[in-house]
């Protein structure tokens, strides 16, 4: 009983990682078609941004606004003067965000080196809570927390605000939302940004809960597709329901089979995919 | 542009150059450049796999190193466990390639687009997956060493001039064969599916077949490469089937202009020269690996080959008076 518990509370912090990772993913997937293969260089820079901050200033909060905002930055700068120019080629966008996960990879060992480092957590969120047997750690529960909050916002800001409206537009009918005057390129920059920023945020987090080091870009993009691929692509309620998903079922593959721990990720994958192609939530 | 007679002929006397320079080659060379050459023959024959995919199907996949490393996996599992001969490996591996392409194939060729590239890169993760991870078979991250290069009869072919020949055989046979497919009515069928799906069901095509058997064929010529590295690395690991390598097999059909089996080729030969040419000189080559790639998608979008046909377009008088400095790009 005990072991069912911790392993459903740790596989529910880590889809909670995953979804800040896949519900900016998901969102540029909708919005622009782009596959982006340097959206977990986000998550890798944003995490050594947020440790740089914390070297230098000590603080927590300011490491979370400094590795999202600046990540942000390196998105819209990405989306404006280069996958712009790309608009439609699905194949040559792709190629080009492999292009640029490269740098990325290879500038984060050139400015930061090659050792593994954890992101040191505040003092308030060190330590765990005990329920009878049972212990959680605080850190977790706060992942949890952000992860909740930022589902709410946005939910809130895709169903209840103008610019969500105009994002789903997007979304829907690029075609059609050019036509009623919706200017599709901001559309576009704003939500790579917005992209860009969660998945930094993801790494600044995570920093704290799996580490900061090279070589993370690479090993947490497969799961962020997965969430996007078995959730379907560009849902939000796809996005959710497949982090929980993909997080449960990665840490009891992990703690049952060790051996096919992957294969017990990606095999449902493949089972949900020859059931219905565009994913649970996605439409064709 | 030219008849395809024309073409076809002018193409016979390039192939034939070809085979001499690479048949000559190997005195000619140091033991480094031997090597090189060697590594990509068999990229060359990866690429163009992939291409008869991506370049004449019109499908872009993103987990074609799933059948290389299956095929690289079988090999070293059977010659260094069960010390199996090369021939036995070499059939097995194209079977295994195959037969993983053949089960992942229904599932991919319901999608198209975005989604043929995502569900392709789905299930590239599980092959890697299972390479990284089902240690007591493939040892993980260790990978699978002591695998020998192969004796074959009286001849063994352990050394690098010796495999670069071996490895110089297959690349030509197996481009004897894929252009035999592409010129087949079946090659042109896949065309006529890239071109207009819609169009070849309307002409009573089986769609779905045609594109199930290209699928298949190309898993199995990606397996070839996968068995042709596994003999020449002397070692397998996940990285073979890693995305990176399936990206790159696509950069290398990119390089070299898809929809051709000669661009494949050639982009692969300068991927793997680049590669190692900038690593002798700056611990940074990812950094210019990536810089080229976004350079090529940026200025170079129909590759090498389409660069020169655009080149080949502007000889004669009338293409002169329209020619324009460089910098001032044609639209």
């Amino acid at each position: 009983m005990e072991f069912w518990v911790i392993q459903s509370f740790n596989g529910l912090s880590y889809g909670a990682l995953l979804f800040l990772l896949a519900s900016g993913l998901s969102l540029i997937f909708g919005v622009m078609r782009i596959v982006n293969l340097a959206h977990g260089s986000y998550f890798l820079l944003g995490g050594y941004v947020g440790l740089s901050t914390v070297w230098r200033t000590g603080s927590f909060p300011l490491a979370l606004l400094a590795g999202g905002l600046a990540i942000a930055l390196v998105g819209v700068a990405m989306e404006r003067l280069f996958l712009q120019r790309l608009h439609g080629q699905v194949l040559g966008q792709v190629l080009m965000t492999m292009g640029f996960a490269l740098i990325f990879q290879d500038l984060a060992l050139l400015i930061w080196g090659g050792d593994p480092y954890s992101l040191p957590a505040p003092a308030w969120l060190v330590g765990s809570l005990r329920a009878g047997a049972l212990v959680f750690p605080i850190y977790r529960l706060f992942v949890i927390a952000v992860a909740v909050a930022i589902a709410v916002a946005l939910w809130l800001f895709l169903e209840r605000t103008r610019a969500g409206a105009i994002i789903r537009a997007a979304v829907d009918d690029e075609e059609m939302a050019r036509g009623v005057g919706i200017n599709v390129a901001g559309v576009s920059m704003g939500v790579f940004g917005l992209g860009a920023f969660l998945a930094a945020l993801g790494g600044v987090v995570g920093g704290a809960f799996i580490g900061v080091y090279p070589g993370s870009d690479f090993e947490i993009l497969p799961y962020a597709f997965v969430v996007v691929i078995v959730g379907g692509l560009g849902s939000l309620q796809g996005a959710i329901v497949g982090s929980l998903l993909v997080g449960l079922l990665d840490n009891f593959g992990k703690a049952l089979f060790p051996e096919l721990s992957y294969f017990t990720l990606f095999a449902p994958m493949a089972v949900i995919l020859a059931l219905k192609p565009t994913g649970l939530f996605g439409r064709a | 542009m030219a008849g395809p007679s024309r073409r076809g002929g002018r193409g016979a006397v390039g192939l034939a150059a070809a085979a001499v320079l690479l048949a000559a080659a190997p005195p000619f060379l140091s033991a480094y450049a031997l090597t090189l050459l060697t590594q990509a023959l068999i990229y060359a024959i990866f690429a163009m796999s992939l291409d008869i995919l991506l370049g004449y199907t019109g499908l872009p996949s993103l987990g074609h190193a799933a059948y290389f490393g299956t095929a690289a996996y079988t090999v070293a599992l059977l010659a260094t466990e069960y010390r199996a001969g090369f021939w036995t490996c070499l059939v097995a591996a194209l079977a295994a390639a195959a037969v993983a392409g053949a089960l992942f194939a229904p599932l991919a060729i319901r999608a198209t687009g975005t989604y043929f590239l995502m569900i392709t890169l789905a299930l590239g993760m599980v092959v890697w997956g299972l390479a990284f991870r089902w240690v007591s078979v493939t040892k993980g991250d260790n990978g699978i060493s002591g695998l020998e290069r192969p004796t074959l009869g009286p001849w063994s072919f352990a050394g690098d001039a010796a495999f670069y020949y071996l490895t110089l055989a297959f690349f030509a046979g197996a481009a004897a064969c894929l252009v035999l497919v592409v010129r087949s009515p079946f090659g042109m069928s896949l065309m006529g599916i890239r071109e207009s799906e819609a169009r070849m069901r309307s002409l009573g095509y089986n769609v779905w077949l045609h594109k199930y058997l290209a699928f298949v064929l190309a898993a199995a010529f990606g397996g070839l490469a996968g068995v042709l590295w596994a003999y020449y690395n002397g070692f397998v690991s996940p990285v073979e089937v890693q995305l990176v390598t399936s990206v790159e097999a696509l950069l290398m059909v990119a390089l070299g202009g898809s929809g051709t089996l000669v661009g494949p080729a050639l982009g692969a030969g300068l991927i793997v020269f680049l590669k190692n040419f900038v690593s002798l000189y700056t611990k940074r080559w990812l950094l210019i690996l990536g810089g080229v790639y976004i350079c090529v998608i940026l200025f170079a979008p129909g590759g090498i080959i389409g660069a020169l046909r655009g080149w080949g377009a502007l000889r004669g008088w009338a293409a002169l008076r329209r020619w324009r400095p460089p910098g001032a790009r044609a639209t």
